[in-house]
């Protein structure tokens, strides 16, 4: 009898401990980088458009030559995996340096809530894209990675909450500026990024 | 042996304190009370009990207008806990 009562000790113990740890070595440097390189691709875009004798800013409808958008698009791919290297890079380097595993139980479970509004948002987009939708795109993009944030931070730093909001916010706000998605893009992957990274690099360095 | 088993982690709510702070830093009421499942008072008095033992820390400060309170596990909190546990291994090893 006494000894059941020391098993459900130890299981709530253990499952507490669970529940509660969290992946902590998330760099803010990651962020800052990640905001980096989407600004340098937005400016390539830019320079593309500019190229093709677009003027983003004199806000009349953009006709997308399909050269454009295959340009548009592998930039966006090239963007994203040096974004993902820059996040892994600084990650690894201050999980070592505080001697934690980078990979564990808690990364995981990070790893996973984070991809599953990701996936269902890449999935959407597909979608706009196959219906020549394109101007929900950018918009989309940013409320699916909100929410991605949102639901993966119950497993890190509780600060990458906040910015999924802002990330989830901007993105409905640019749903009803249509045709400027690509000026909010910059500030939620971009300027946010930036921001949140140098205050999360300052709070926990 | 019983006698290893510290009697200020008695509760199911003290294990659970202790349990949470073991793996992380400053750990807030709030989220606290949403871990363990338990009421503002339940936690409010467990949680002073294990300040008293000097197991855990407990930070009083405001954020804005609202009052905001953390815990922290202190090291002797971590000593006594580890203790603890080994003594309940063992108990369940018998």
């Amino acid at each position: 009898m006494e000894n059941k009562n020391y098993h459900e000790d130890l299981s709530h113990i253990r499952s507490m401990m669970e529940k509660s740890s969290r992946f902590i070595s998330l760099s803010g440097l990651s962020g800052v980088f990640a905001g980096l390189t989407a600004l340098v691709g937005a400016a390539y875009v830019f320079w593309l458009f500019k190229k093709n004798r677009i003027n983003y800013f004199d806000g009349k409808e953009i006709v997308f030559t399909k050269e454009l958008i295959q340009q548009v698009f592998f930039t966006g791919i090239i963007v994203l995996i040096v974004a993902i290297f820059c996040g892994y890079f600084f990650t690894a380097k201050k999980s070592k340096k505080a001697g934690l595993k980078i990979w564990d139980k808690t990364t995981k479970r990070l790893l996973v809530n984070f991809a599953i509004p990701l996936f269902a948002g890449t999935l959407f987009c597909l979608a706009l894209l196959y219906h020549g939708l394109f101007i929900f795109i950018l918009p989309t993009t940013l409320i699916f990675y909100g929410l991605a944030l949102v639901n993966a931070s119950k497993y890190t730093l509780t600060d990458v909450q906040y910015l999924g909001y802002m990330e989830i916010g901007l993105g409905l706000i640019s749903l009803f500026f249509l045709g400027w998605g690509f000026l909010f893009w910059i500030i939620g992957f971009g300027v946010l990024h930036i921001v949140y990274g140098l205050v999360m690099h300052k709070k926990y360095q | 042996m019983i006698s290893q088993l510290n009697k200020d982690f008695e509760s199911r709510v003290r294990l659970g304190i202790m349990s949470v702070l073991m793996v992380n830093d400053w750990v807030d009421f709030n989220e606290m009370k949403n871990l363990l499942e338990v009421t503002d008072g339940n936690l409010a008095s467990h949680s002073s009990a294990l300040e008293k033992a000097e197991f855990i820390e407990i930070k009083k400060e405001f954020v804005g207008k609202k009052p905001k309170t953390s815990y922290r596990v202190t090291n002797s909190g971590r000593k006594a806990f580890e203790e603890h546990l080994s003594a309940l291994e063992k108990l369940i090893k018998k």
